[in-house]
């Protein structure tokens, strides 16, 4: 199971086809361990790792570091879900060291993050503070280099 | 008068290498496939490019020792004892050659004659026999046979047994069948060479890129390590082919021999490749074993592909070639690979580039992403429905 959950974690689009060649399965046996993992969560989802500033797009991204008094039985998960739920937040880790929540914001413009952090994060009961950083250029992004220059420089028949 | 006349015989002898017709042809296409590649496909892992740029900012540009680097036999040398229990001596049984194509040569050299015979099961890689050619000796080829999935047996070698027999020149895992010889196997080759006293010259370049089981090394075998000169290197288990860095091993005569050739013509190997060779050996093995992990679902992929096309084809179980019996086309190897680039435009290596027995078949090399492999077997499929001979 874990080849197939390395080889779909590589190329989501790898088809039933190929992963059956690949696996040593039927393609019948394939898509039904898929749709198990698929049920258990395990896929959470499949998705296209797109460049959108070169699509055209200015969009902003914001990262930003939020303290929190946890709370009683809960702990850190029950703020961790109000924030998580908003749209504009796109991801949502808890964090060792000297912050706790790191959570990243897409938005279009910086006005609209700085606004939805001041009136949306900020204020939720058990946020002590944030600190908002700004990206200013992203060179990799799960485990895809944007702008690779390498290519297939091989000749195309050699011995 | 024409210079043609004015070369050496020699050099007339040998015929050029077949490859070079598909690659003027692949070379003008825009949206080729090539499956006639003989290299890996990935980028030499960054640590170890990242350790040469080091050392070249630390300036080393120099000359170094002829055998190599101490570093480098040192990391040489704790590899085979790691991996196969084999113990070779750092200042005398281990010589860092430009690439393993120096060392096939350089093994040759120090030990033909002239009209000395090596025999060398076919097929197999392109320089072999130029090599010993070019050494005045006498390269004799005994064909493997499919059925037996390219395996090399003491019974077929037997036969071109002469007096003048010295050496065995063996390469497994294989280009270009991607077969592989068992420990049985070996044996048994082994006590032929014992049999025979031949010398066995074993090129293990594609060691690493062993699929089921473990790579067996012929010097590892009883008795073995002293009559054998191993050759390896990094260009395929490390994706390093253009930094060109290998090496051979074996008793002190033989590497002495060996090196004797080396400095005069070589000197050494580039120090920057050196360089990069020992952090392939220091911290390079995981980096490898992912790239290895994916030349294997590769090479279920495209044994899967041929098996449902119908074509006769054994799985390959190391290197990154698949060599599929295609007389069925009714086509010769040669024709099926200029017909199959021209129609459909995917370049692979007609078998006989590779000796007289690899007629009837093809190399095709899966040292290609899965989703071009894929496309590739398509066109394949296609070719053989609509331009069968």
């Amino acid at each position: 199971m874990r080849e197939l959950l390395e080889i779909l974690e590589k190329n989501g689009r790898t088809s039933p086809g190929e992963l059956a060649s690949i696996l040593q399965k039927s393609e019948y046996e394939v898509e039904k361990d898929i749709a198990r993992l698929e049920k258990e969560k395990i896929i959470l989802s499949y998705g296209a790792l797109i460049n959108w500033e070169k699509f055209g797009d200015d969009r902003v991204t914001a990262i930003i570091e939020i303290n929190l008094t946890p709370q009683r039985e809960v702990g850190f998960d029950a703020i961790a879900e109000r924030i998580f739920r908003f749209d504009e937040v796109r991801t949502v880790y808890l964090m060792s060291g000297s912050f706790d929540l790191l959570v990243i914001i897409d938005g279009k413009s910086l006005k609209e993050i700085a606004n939805f952090v001041a009136t949306r994060l900020s204020t939720i009961e058990g946020v002590t503070q944030t600190r908002s950083h700004f990206m200013l250029k992203a060179y990799k992004k799960d485990g895809v280099i944007i702008e690779d220059e390498e290519k297939d420089r091989r000749l195309v028949v050699s011995p | 008068m024409s210079w043609s006349d004015r070369l050496s015989d020699t050099v007339n002898s040998i015929a050029p290498s077949g490859i070079r017709k598909f690659f003027d042809i692949a070379a003008k296409m825009e949206d080729v496939i090539s499956l006639g590649v003989g290299e890996p496909d990935f980028v030499t892992p960054w640590t170890i490019r990242e350790s040469c740029v080091y050392g070249l900012e630390r300036g080393y540009t120099s000359y170094t020792a002829n055998r190599g680097t101490p570093e480098l036999r040192d990391e040489i040398s704790k590899f085979y004892k790691r991996r196969h229990n084999l113990n070779y001596d750092v200042d005398k049984e281990i010589l860092v050659t430009v690439g393993a194509s120096e060392a096939v040569d350089l093994a040759v050299r120090a030990i033909i004659n002239p009209g000395d015979e090596v025999l060398i099961p076919e097929p197999c890689y392109v320089s072999y026999q130029a090599c010993v050619i070019l050494a005045g000796g006498v390269p004799v080829p005994v064909a493997a046979k499919i059925e037996n999935e390219f395996r090399i047996t003491p019974e077929e070698l037997e036969p071109f047994v002469t007096p003048k027999t010295k050496a065995l020149l063996i390469g497994y895992p294989n280009n270009p069948t991607g077969a592989i010889m068992t420990r049985e196997d070996l044996l048994k080759i082994a006590d032929f060479a014992e049999k025979h006293d031949l010398i066995v010259i074993s090129d293990e370049i594609y060691s690493e890129l062993t699929y089921e089981g473990t790579h067996e090394c012929f010097a590892a075998l009883p008795k073995m390590k002293d009559r054998t000169i191993l050759l390896n290197g990094f260009s395929k288990a490390y994706a390093m082919t253009g930094w060109r860095v290998g090496y051979a091993l074996g008793n002190p005569e033989f590497i002495g021999a060996m090196t004797k050739i080396h400095q005069y013509t070589m000197l050494c190997a580039p120090i920057t490749a050196q360089i990069g060779a020992v952090e392939a050996l220091r911290h390079g093995e995981k980096y490898m074993k992912k790239m290895v992990a994916e030349y294997d679902r590769r090479r279920k992929l495209i044994y899967d592909g041929f098996k449902k096309m119908g074509l006769k084809c054994f799985e390959p179980k190391g290197a990154f070639y698949i060599f599929p019996d295609i007389s069925s086309s009714g086509y010769t190897a040669e024709e099926f690979a200029e017909e199959l680039i021209m129609k459909e435009h995917v370049a692979l290596v007609p078998g006989t580039a590779f000796g007289k027995s690899g007629k009837g078949h093809v190399r095709c090399s899966y040292a290609t992403a899965i989703d071009k492999i894929s496309e590739a077997l398509a066109r394949i499929e296609n070719f053989l429905k609509n331009h069968k001979k």
